[in-house]
């Protein structure tokens, strides 16, 4: 059975180590439906957290790889653990007359999504939450103005409670 | 301390500790504070960083981004630089090197071209898990990304094909950055490592002391050496209640020297082994629990072990698909126990019930500890019944073939190499039908002593590999059994054997054919040859000789064995000996296409 998981991990800051990640995907034919990536607090170490999918076979195949890398410390798997995950999305929307203005301001609010960018052509708006919110969010606006452009970070996400991924 | 130099320093405060100082100024000793320390550029830090490994020969071809390095290996005889003719033999070179040794193998290749070539020999190197480091030079850092002349990304190309791999971006942890490339190339799953080398960091106008780390810490790489004691006990548990066990080792077993271990263990178990193609040599050919190598030519006896055993003990295999044929049909009786090194190996292809990860050299007496503390009687009589079933396999002689007077067969051929070397040498080979003849017919005494692409399956590989194989072990005999085709991929390093006096011996099972593809092609294609005659073959004799050697041509069957004789008679020249054999013969046995893993032909159109 397929599902998504969502892998944290924690490897070197190093140039190359990135692309040893994305490669090993591409190579062995593991999906990437988003990843994100970005120096921790110390700033020799990176985090990524990539969602990805698979029967149990493969997640543990993709698991075992991702560790085996000489550049990564410590790889967990957040869906087996209470954990919270967020994506952040701009959308940016035709809003020309009084009436969609008012419209996506009030559906934004409904999404506790915000207006950061305003013309008296379009808005942008901004919006965090899981997956599903944010798709909820574009077929809802989708019925009421023009989507122009939409661009997501893909989800980050951490474990609850005491648990942490540090070295 | 004085800079007497004009290059701007990047790292400040590495710079106040290192000693910048000019070449000449060092070497007349004109600043005497600092005489005792000596002193080094990047390509001599390369060099003194090698030895101090340890490091004997290394294998390479010169070029503009690694001519400092070149030019330093000029004032110094620890190391002997061994110039190859294209940069893929330097890599099979140093692969037969580290595979008949405990040495790591050294490759050292100019940027662009010169390190692309290298990519065939690096992912061979990396299936089989061949411990490799291959220097690659660079352009200089500031003109990376320029598309200069000789640029490749060479750590982007290899990427997929190596362990890991490092690029030099400060002079002063060339020796560091070699320590861990050694490090990482030699231990646990053993593995190809790049260093990719940017030319400013040899050529470098300041020179800087050498400081090689004492130990080598990488926090992120720790590879489990000790099975887990749980895992263990369960293993001990299903091996102790085993009726019908079967030992599968592999290549892990010859890299972790784990023989005696091996057959420790299947003296005390009593149980038959099998092998795959990398771990033949990991117990001798002729011990009587030997049933021969298992998979797509395996032995008949050996697959059929497998497929009815009841618990499978998986030392340092991966489970390849030549081995398994159907994985949705493997074994379904079996509980398989399955030890390896690298964890990603274990229910890669086929689900391991008692996985343990860790070396097999430790793992295996942790498993004879564990089965003195079970159930486990070592009673004869317990295995009575499998030994008689087995029995009944090898008795159907899957090996026997028909000889005839006319024409040489290859299985011959290998039999009469054993005969003439002992079973003594070091046996090279290249791949296609020539590479299974040897694997099947060549009854192997020690581990090391059966060198072969068995992962990536790469033609050209036996002649380099040979000389490497010399190089490591010049008192021994050293024979590369290869085909027409493949001897072809490589064999402008017969240049490289004469001018470095290497005499190994050169067997070519001369079929006119890809005989290996002609055969799946006469099984899979109804016979339609697409591609696999060798028409224009050298005349091969001629070859040797035009290459300052020795060539003989045999024909006869009669004259094989003493044409052997002969050539191994001359110990110091080598010997290239051209075998006219039987076109079409083909191996057996063979598994059928998706079938499970006994599903096999014995012969042309006999089943099993």
């Amino acid at each position: 059975m397929n599902e998504q998981t969502i892998l944290s991990i924690l490897l070197e800051n190093e140039p190359g180590a990135l692309s040893r990640i994305v490669g090993l995907f591409s190579q062995r034919a593991f999906n990437i439906e988003s990843l994100t990536v970005a120096p921790t607090d110390d700033k020799s170490l990176s985090r990524i957290t990539i969602v990805t999918s698979g029967d149990h076979q493969i997640i543990e195949q993709i698991t075992k790889q991702v560790n085996k890398l000489v550049d990564v410390l410590k790889v967990s798997e957040l869906n087996n653990m209470a954990h919270i995950e967020r994506e952040l999305m701009f959308v940016k929307v035709n809003a020309k007359t009084p009436e969609a203005r008012d419209e996506i301001k009030r559906t934004a609010d409904i999404f506790r999504g915000q207006i950061v960018d305003s013309t008296n052509q379009l808005y942008t708006v901004q919006l965090s939450g899981k997956k599903d919110k944010l798709n909820a969010f574009i077929r809802s606006i989708r019925r009421q103005s023009d989507i122009i452009e939409i661009v997501r970070s893909g989800c980050v996400a951490i474990a609850r409670g005491a648990q942490s991924l540090s070295v | 301390m004085s800079i007497l130099d004009k290059e701007t320093e990047e790292h400040s405060a590495a710079a106040s500790q290192s000693l910048l100082l000019q070449r000449g100024a060092n070497e007349s000793n004109s600043l005497q504070t600092k005489s005792k320390i000596d002193l080094f550029t990047g390509a001599e830090l390369v060099l003194e960083s090698l030895k101090a490994l340890g490091v004997k020969h290394i294998f390479g071809y010169p070029g503009g981004s690694v001519l400092d390095i070149y030019d330093a290996l000029l004032g110094q005889e620890d190391i002997e630089h061994i110039l190859v003719r294209h940069e893929q033999a330097a890599t099979h070179m140093a692969d037969g090197y580290s595979r008949s040794s405990d040495e790591v193998g050294v490759v050292l290749v100019t940027s662009g071209p010169g390190a692309t070539n290298c990519v065939t020999g690096i992912a061979t190197a990396y299936m089989d898990s061949i411990p490799m480091v291959i220097l690659s030079g660079q352009v200089a850092t500031h003109l990376i990304g320029d598309d200069a002349f000789q640029e490749t990304d060479m750590l982007g190309c290899s990427r997929p094909i190596v362990k890991h791999s490092y690029s030099c971006r400060d002079v002063e942890s060339i020796p560091a950055v070699i320590a861990k490339a050694f490090h990482l190339a030699r231990s646990g799953r053993p593995g190809p490592v790049v260093v990719d080398l940017p030319k400013d960091k040899l050529a470098t106008q300041r020179i800087y002391p050498f400081c090689m780390p004492e130990e080598i810490k990488i926090r992120s790489y720790s590879p489990t050496i000790k099975g887990h004691t749980r895992q263990i006990k369960k293993a001990a548990e299903a091996l102790a209640v085993a009726r019908r066990p079967v030992i599968f080792a592999g290549g892990g077993v010859i890299l972790a020297n784990a023989s005696s271990q091996l057959e420790q263990l299947t003296e005390c178990l009593d149980a038959p082994v099998v092998n795959s193609l990398m771990g033949l040599g990991s117990i001798p050919g002729e011990h009587p629990n030997f049933v021969g190598m298992l998979g797509l030519h395996g032995t008949f006896e050996a697959n059929k072990s497998m497929a009815n055993a009841d618990v499978i003990l998986a030392l340092g295999a991966r489970f390849d698909d030549r081995v398994t044929n159907s994985t949705n049909k493997f074994c379904p009786q079996a509980t398989i126990i399955h030890v390896d090194i690298d964890p990603t190996s274990i229910s890669k292809n086929i689900k391991a019930h008692i996985p343990v990860v860790g070396s097999i050299d430790v793992v295996i007496p942790q498993l004879l500890n564990a089965l003195k503390k079970s159930s486990f009687s070592t009673d004869p009589d317990d295995r009575k019944d499998w030994w008689q079933q087995i029995k009944s396999w090898r008795d159907r002689q899957c090996l026997a073939y028909e000889k005839n007077g006319d024409n040489i067969k290859s299985q011959q051929v290998i039999e009469s190499i054993y005969r003439v070397t002992n079973g003594d040498a070091y046996i090279t080979s290249d791949v296609g039908q020539h590479q299974m003849f040897t694997a099947l017919y060549f009854p192997f005494k020690r581990p090391k002593q059966w060198i072969n692409s068995g992962g990536l399956g790469t033609m050209g590989f036996g002649l380099p590999a040979a000389m490497g194989v010399k190089l490591a072990r010049p008192e021994s005999d050293v024979v590369c059994i290869s085909g027409d085709g493949s001897i072809q991929m490589n064999i402008q390093e017969l240049s490289t054997c004469l001018q470095y006096g290497l005499p190994i011996k050169v067997v070519i099972l001369n079929n006119r054919n890809l005989g290996m593809v002609k055969q799946i092609q006469d099984i899979n294609y109804d016979g339609r040859h697409a591609s696999v005659y060798m028409e224009s073959l050298p005349d091969f004799v001629k070859l040797a000789e035009a290459y300052g050697h020795i060539g003989m041509r045999v024909t006869c069957p009669q004259k094989l064995e003493q044409a052997l004789e002969e050539a191994f008679a001359h110990k110091n020249k080598l010997v290239l000996i051209d075998v006219e054999v039987e076109e079409h013969e083909h191996v057996f046995p063979m598994q059928k296409k998706l079938g499970a893993i006994d599903d096999m032909w014995l012969a042309k159109g006999v089943d099993r």
